[in-house]
């Protein structure tokens, strides 16, 4: 499904992916985790095409099909979605005009036909079920006023409703009640398929608890440093950043 | 920048280069300005002596006016010798005789505009019999509104059909003293909108009308009354459109409004006049007057315009709350990009006892455009229990640009309550990115973020109108950011 070679990128002339190499496979869940400035949140930015990176060298392909040079509603339009960190505030648009606006764009794009506020409307009423998302929330401005959690879970039930090939949640655990996580993982789990994948970029081994990644990555200064199974999570848990690297270097 | 009043003085006094020979039939007078023209403007609309009279006063009193400095705009000087103080409507001759001719940059616009074929032609200057200029108005409706005796019609047939209205309440909002615009409109003011809402009637229709410049280089001087008699209803419109010409355009209004007791007037304006080009050529300056008068007890007068035009912007659409209970509003989209300037805000003058007013003003600056809000709130001494609310938020595109807010306060009754609330924000990357990751393109996005950011004074305008607003913002600021 999405498939990263050799990926190396520059901000402001600094280089913080250093030959950076991921394969997620459809149907797939990795885990990406990794001690601060390790490159995590510079690489989901990079994935979805944010500008200020500067990309030296590599590939990224998703479905054979490269990503790089690719603005980022293009990137949307083939399936690439970014649960963000920090989700941003749009004062003044109503969250249901922007999800509505968002969708159409998509459908429009991959050939399928718009859709009316009404059945617009019963896909959001059950997407927001699995959620426990409020409706209120669908009349407020886009994430204004909302609380870390909401947001969260705003950008969980965004990603429900746009149904991406490859979503990336960056850090979307940090700052949630274990409640919060619970639905967080819930959305993410009921996406999962044979034609959906995501990259969990987390710092804790707590929301893989809940979403059961099939691998697990430490990205350290710039590249995967290790790749296994859960168990690496667990061990990151019990030795932290430090303690990992230096078995490592033992070894 | 300003002429000083001995300049002023020399020019409007200076004799015209081909002598003072008025061809009665010719379309437009020589330019310049001295009394024989403001005669001849008087007798050509067959105007009473009292109006000839009072237009003369005004041009006296002008004559001893400078030019007002003090606003954050900055033009050359206006050389108001050069200007052709009346226009009729012509055969346009010297105008494009088809569409073909026309600049395609300005059809693109209109296109995008959604306007009609038929008014395309209308509005870049193509000789169609349904093109004005500074003479009338479109009125429309007009016996359906007669049958509840109100009164819409240009304000040349008011001068001539209901003269003793005209002189009731003609300049009593803005006298013609007011301001060196308002004085000027006052001695040569060509033609405007006049109506009148009888007691107690709900004007079941929205009222407007459309104000266009067409001939180059003629000054416009339009003149509105609206006047709404005891526990009347009335929304009016006034929608602006103008062809792109090279030469600016001086363009000095004037718009009364009096409410009486029980009475509201809404007036809503889409201003859309031409900017000038990217460098700041050509274009309208716009010096308008704009006040309504609460003039009986628990009256209403709400302003909501949206300012996406001109090069130059000086207006305060302003409410004298004199009744007591009176109630003021003012909601105010004011964009300027390229390198336009835009001095505009309201002025809330509380004299009546609990009268309440609220000011709602949304600056956005694009490009290398200039935005100012400058508004005055002013609590007279027996305005016991004034309230006033003021809002006013300005918006960024790029490093260009600049907005600035001049509010001022005076407040005389210490029972007043008077709150002001102003924020400062910038589109920001993070915005931008967050849509178009979501699939919306960029243009799309600004144009959602500019209208959430406007949102609170689009719901004040009447529905077509908000459609119109949102499509001119969105033209408006086409390649603004990117």
């Amino acid at each position: 499904m999405l498939k990263i070679t050799d990926l190396r990128a520059n901000v402001d002339d600094k280089e913080i992916l250093k030959g950076l190499n991921l394969h997620v496979p459809p149907g797939e869940v990795h885990a990406i985790m990794g001690p601060n400035g390790s490159g995590k949140s510079t690489l989901a930015h990079i994935l979805a095409g944010r500008e200020g990176y500067e990309v030296t060298k590599g590939e990224v392909l998703l479905e054979g099909e490269s990503l790089l040079d690719l603005a980022p509603e293009e990137r949307a339009y083939r399936g690439v979605f970014l649960a963000f960190q920090y989700p941003v505030e749009i004062p003044g648009v109503n969250n249901t005009y922007f999800l509505k606006a968002a969708v159409n764009a998509l459908r429009r794009h991959q050939g399928q036909p718009e859709l009316d506020a009404i059945d617009f409307l019963g896909l959001v009423r059950e997407k927001l079920e699995i959620l426990h998302l409020d409706e209120s929330l669908l009349k407020r401005g886009v994430n204004v006023g909302f609380s870390g959690g909401e947001k969260k879970r705003n950008e969980i039930f965004q990603l429900a409703l746009m149904e991406p090939k490859v979503a990336i949640l960056d850090e979307t655990d940090s700052g949630l009640d274990i409640d919060a996580l619970k639905d967080v993982a819930k959305g993410v789990n009921a996406l999962r398929g044979p034609e959906f994948s995501a990259i969990v970029v987390t710092h804790y081994q707590r929301l893989l608890d809940h979403i059961a990644p099939d691998r697990v990555h430490i990205l350290s200064e710039g590249h995967i440093f290790r790749s296994g199974g859960i168990e690496l999570a667990h061990e990151l848990e019990a030795k932290g950043y430090e303690g990992l690297v230096r078995t490592e270097a033992g070894s | 920048m300003s002429n000083s009043l001995g300049e002023v003085d020399t020019l409007v006094r200076r004799e015209y280069q081909h002598g003072f020979v008025t061809d009665l039939e010719s379309d437009t007078v020589p330019p310049g300005l001295d009394e024989d023209v403001v005669r001849l403007i008087s007798r050509k609309k067959g105007e009473p002596e009292f109006l000839t009279e009072w237009r003369l006063r005004a041009y006296r009193h002008w004559l001893t006016m400078s030019e007002p400095n003090w606003a954050n705009l900055d033009h050359p000087p206006i050389d108001y010798g050069a200007i052709s103080y009346y226009s009729a409507p012509k055969s346009d001759k010297d105008g494009p005789k088809s569409l073909d001719e026309v600049d395609p940059k300005l059809l693109e616009t209109y296109e995008k505009l959604g306007i009609p074929l038929a008014e395309r032609a209308a509005l870049a200057g193509v000789a169609v019999d349904a093109v004005f200029d500074s003479v009338s108005v479109a009125t429309t409706f007009k016996d359906k509104l007669a049958e509840q005796g109100i009164i819409f019609c240009s304000f040349s047939e008011a001068v001539r059909e209901h003269p003793h209205l005209i002189e009731q309440y003609l300049g009593t909002v803005v006298p013609y003293t007011d301001n060196f615009f308002a004085t000027l409109n006052s001695a040569v003011f060509s033609d405007g909108s006049f109506c009148y809402i009888p007691k107690g009637v709900r004007c079941p229709m929205e009222l407007s009308t459309y104000f266009r410049i067409n001939a180059a280089k003629t000054g416009q001087f339009e003149r509105t009354l609206v006047i709404a008699d005891e526990g009347s209803y009335v929304s009016y419109l006034e929608g602006c459109t103008a062809p792109a010409r090279d030469e600016n355009q001086l363009h000095a209004a004037v718009v009364e409004l009096v409410a009486l007791a029980d009475a509201e007037i809404k007036y809503s304006t889409v201003q859309n006049w031409y900017p000038g080009d990217e460098n700041g050529v050509g274009g309208i300056y716009n010096f308008v007057t704009k006040r309504g008068d609460c003039r009986g007890d628990r009256s209403k007068i709400s302003w909501t315009q949206v300012e996406t035009g001109s090069a130059i912007t000086w207006k305060y659409p302003s409410c004298v709350l004199r009744g007591d209970d009176a109630v003021g509003a003012f909601y105010s989209v004011a964009l300027s990009n390229l390198r336009q300037q835009a001095d505009t805000g309201t002025k809330m003058i509380h004299l009546g006892r609990n009268t309440r007013s609220t000011i709602i003003s949304k600056g956005i600056s694009a490009g290398r455009g200039q935005n100012a809000y400058r508004g005055l709130v002013q609590i007279g001494k027996g305005a016991e229990n004034a309230r006033n609310y003021t809002q006013c938020d300005s918006l960024l595109m790029g490093d260009r640009c600049g907005a600035h807010t001049f509010p001022y306060m005076e407040v005389k009754n210490p029972s007043a309550k008077v709150e002001h609330e102003a924020t400062t924000s910038k589109i920001s990357d993070d915005q931008l990115f967050y849509c178009r990751q979501r699939g919306i393109g960029e243009e799309d996005a600004v144009s959602m973020i500019v209208n959430g950011f406007c949102k609170d004074v689009f719901r004040e305008l009447p529905m077509e109108f908000a459609v119109e607003a949102q499509k001119l913002l969105e033209v408006s600021l086409e390649g603004a950011v990117g």
